[in-house]
């Protein structure tokens, strides 16, 4: 039996397509975009292509987009750098408990740096509450980070209300779409966010490259410093192959649409009926009508994590705990704790994430496969 | 095609190449997952890793690769800065660094810190002296660049990392981005505890880069989130691009000692022939340079004019740092060197990879004067 590679929020496998869209900007069109000779020009203008597929993405302008070396550092310029340029306006930021460590873990030295974070719970499908949000808002709250859709349970917010409702206020709203980007529509106008990241890896393109979208009205001191690329808001040779591949991996995206949204819903749904089928007990986590198409968490009472995830190792079965960044952590994770405090659940959790290549036989083979270890070590 | 602009980037070597498109399509899973999927490419990681430390005569641990050397230089700067910042505020470096540790410092004055910006001479070297008079009490960092990417200028790195061995509380950072494949360094003998390299300027990819980082140096991250890297630079890993960047780094050390020597005869016979332009004059030094860069400056010639000209006829040459090519005028590092602000404003820099030959030096001798003589004219 092939692998099944059920970890597509972990990253994913880059499309064949992408591969070779990278390889001319990595033989003849191997130019600094800043050179201004003939080589220069030529990896300028795929900058600019891409500048303009990437914004066309998620409706907004060419120049808001800065390309940054992924989701990690998009997440970490928007808090750092939105913190630092409005310090003298407030102290204060908004976040919930369940967002990625590249947006805690910000947060976190923010404080040590003599910011003040608020951290939003959430119930028990992962959603914050809009009413405490407000009431957390203060005249100098700076900054509002919540992530679009959870990677580790799917849970979605709803993005939209809270951009209506920071409309008029004067923090900057930033959401992590990192999961979100290529499994959703999305519109930074309609939805009202200042920042947000998006990672390529996530979408079939290369590693090592994403984008900060940055409302153009918005001030942001950069993280790295240096040559005058990304209009002076992230220094650094620009990795021209990677944007390339990004770009072409965002195309592809944008050409299949959302068709697969309703491909990946139905592979969830036939997860859940062959586990009921088998009569294994199982807990679904997160909620189940605002969520990501492609993530699904389900914990399988008297399983431990880690061992189901060796036995389905063995199995030829590619799942995981949660966020891959934490996969080594022996710590029940963070987003389950937020939402189900020290239940056994949190414990006993695996994230199934699907995407390019999965196809529903290989879905039900997994699932099917994934009943028959649950049921040998739940006795 | 004649490509003389190599300390801008190079061609990523065929091989590189090859192991990038490899592992992109055979081990796209991520390093920190468990699965065995996950396994595989964290295997790959360890590898690249034990590479490059053994390229690089360090511990494993020591290496934590970058999106490139832009981050590796602020890394470096504001991780020491941030870490030690309660034993001291005072930063040293030099006039003549790259943009991204130069504009970095910048940044850091504005957070409190002090920094000295040492002079240099009309090599563009600073003084050992100077470097010893300017150490304070409070001095916790001094960092700089071993090979000026404008000029080629060699910077004093090993006498300046055994005048710092008596100061055990400042760390040495050096800009190595240059220097790599063309300039040795132990980082042992000069006593480096942080440095800089760039994968795309010795023909590996863009988005690629190595920090050195000695086991006992704590670097405040510049990137934070996953524990990746030893939690010091968060974010999934750029797995190809790293087995890629290995890659490049044992064919540079593999081909270095040819590949210098042709550059050293290229570049010593092309400053011969363009010494004998009268409107030519040479900013490289002649001792203690770099073989692969030679930067000169024509006098009443528009530098971008010139590289127009050139480009015409498939010679692809730069004016200063393409990071800073944008910028018009004088360029900051000839400044500093004492360079009036005519001769600093209309440089030329060529800069050679291993594989340029003495044929197209040739060449572009040849049509470096006929555009130099044409544009004269219309000048006139």
């Amino acid at each position: 039996m092939d692998y099944i590679y059920l970890d597509h929020a972990a990253t994913s496998p880059v499309h064949p397509d992408v591969v070779e869209a990278m390889v001319p900007y990595l033989t003849e069109h191997f130019g600094n975009p800043s050179s201004i000779h003939h080589f220069g020009r030529k990896t300028r203008q795929l900058l600019d292509e891409a500048r303009l597929v990437a914004a066309q993405s998620i409706g907004a302008t060419p120049n808001s987009i800065v390309f940054t070396s992924g989701g990690t550092e998009a997440d970490n310029a928007a808090l750092f750098g939105t913190a630092l340029a409005k310090k003298e306006t407030g102290r204060h930021i908004i976040t919930s408990q369940i967002e990625h460590h590249a947006v805690l873990h910000a947060c976190a030295r923010l404080e040590s740096e003599g910011f003040e974070v608020t951290y939003l719970p959430v119930d028990e499908t992962g959603r914050i509450s809009l009413s405490e949000l407000k009431a957390a808002l203060r005249p100098d709250t700076i900054i509002v980070s919540i992530m679009y859709g959870n990677n580790e349970v799917g849970t979605l917010q709803d993005i939209a209300a809270i951009g209506e409702l920071l409309e008029a206020h004067q923090a900057v709203f930033h959401t992590d779409a990192v999961q979100a980007y290529g499994v959703l529509p999305i519109d930074v106008n309609e939805l009202k966010v200042d920042l947000l990241s998006v990672s390529s890896h996530k979408i079939n393109g290369p590693k090592g490259v994403g984008f900060l979208y940055i409302r153009e009205e918005v001030a942001l001191d950069p993280l790295l410093y240096g040559g005058e690329q990304e209009r002076k808001r992230r220094a650094g040779t620009e990795n021209v192959a990677a944007i390339a591949g990004f770009k072409q991996a965002i195309s592809i995206m944008r050409e299949e649409g959302m068709e697969k949204a309703a491909r990946y819903e139905a592979y969830k749904q036939k997860m859940l009926s062959i586990f009921t089928e088998a009569g294994i007990t199982f807990l679904r986590n997160g909620e189940q009508e605002h969520t990501l198409p492609h993530v699904l968490n389900v914990s399988f009472p008297g399983v431990k994590t880690e061992i189901l995830l060796v036995n389905l190792d063995l199995a030829r079965i590619a799942a995981s705990s949660g966020s891959a960044c934490t996969a080594g952590s022996l710590e029940p994770s963070h987003v389950l704790t937020a939402m189900f405090g020290k239940q056994n659940r949190t414990k006993e959790a695996v994230r199934f994430s699907f995407g390019l290549h999965n196809t529903m036989e290989e879905i039900e083979q997994a699932a099917q496969e994934t009943a028959k270890i649950v049921k040998r070590l739940q006795k | 095609m004649i490509y003389f602009d190599n300390s801008a980037t190079t061609k990523p070597y065929k091989d590189v190449l090859d192991a990038f498109v490899t592992v992109s399509q055979a081990y796209f899973a991520n390093p920190s997952s468990i699965h065995s999927k996950g396994g595989e490419s964290e295997r790959l990681l360890q590898q690249a890793r034990k590479t490059v430390s053994q390229l690089l005569h360090v511990k494993p641990q020591e290496i934590i690769f970058t999106s490139g050397g832009t981050e590796g230089n602020n890394t470096a700067i504001k991780g020491v800065a941030m870490q030690y910042a309660t034993r001291g505020k005072h930063l040293i470096t030099s006039a003549v660094e790259h943009a991204s540790s130069f504009e970095t410092f910048h940044a850091l004055e504005t957070l409190g810190f002090d920094v000295t910006y040492l002079p240099v001479d009309e090599e563009g070297r600073i003084s050992v002296d100077e470097l010893k008079a300017a150490i304070r009490e409070d001095t916790i960092l001094v960092s700089l660049i071993s090979v000026n990417n404008e000029t080629g200028t060699i910077g004093p790195i090993e006498e300046v990392g055994k005048l710092l061995q008596e100061y055990k509380k400042i760390y040495f950072h050096v800009d190595h981005v240059q220097g790599i494949g063309k300039v040795p360094l132990s980082f042992t003998k000069a006593g480096v505890d942080l440095c800089t390299i760039s994968g795309h300027k010795v023909h590996g990819l863009k988005g690629t880069g190595i920090l050195y980082k000695r086991e006992s140096v704590l670097l405040s991250p510049l990137l934070t989130g996953g524990e990746q890297e030893g939690s010091v630079r968060a974010g999934t890993e750029n797995v190809a691009g790293i087995v890629s960047l290995a890659k490049a780094l044992r064919m540079t050390f593999e081909y270095m000692d040819a590949g210098v020597r042709n550059m050293e005869k290229i570049t010593s016979y092309m400053r011969d022939e363009l010494e004998k332009l009268p409107s030519v004059v040479i900013n490289t030094p002649k001792t203690q340079c770099a073989p692969h860069i030679l930067n000169f400056s024509v006098e009443d010639v528009k530098p971008e004019v010139l590289i127009h000209a050139l480009d015409q006829k498939e010679i692809y040459v730069s004016t200063r740092s393409a990071c800073a090519s944008k910028q018009t005028g004088a360029s900051r590092v000839l400044l500093a060197m004492g360079m009036k602000e005519k001769r600093a404003s209309s440089a030329i820099r060529l800069s050679l990879s291993y594989e340029n030959t003495m044929e197209e030096a040739e060449i572009v001798l040849r049509e470096l004067k006929k555009a130099v003589t044409e544009l004269q004219e219309i000048m006139r």
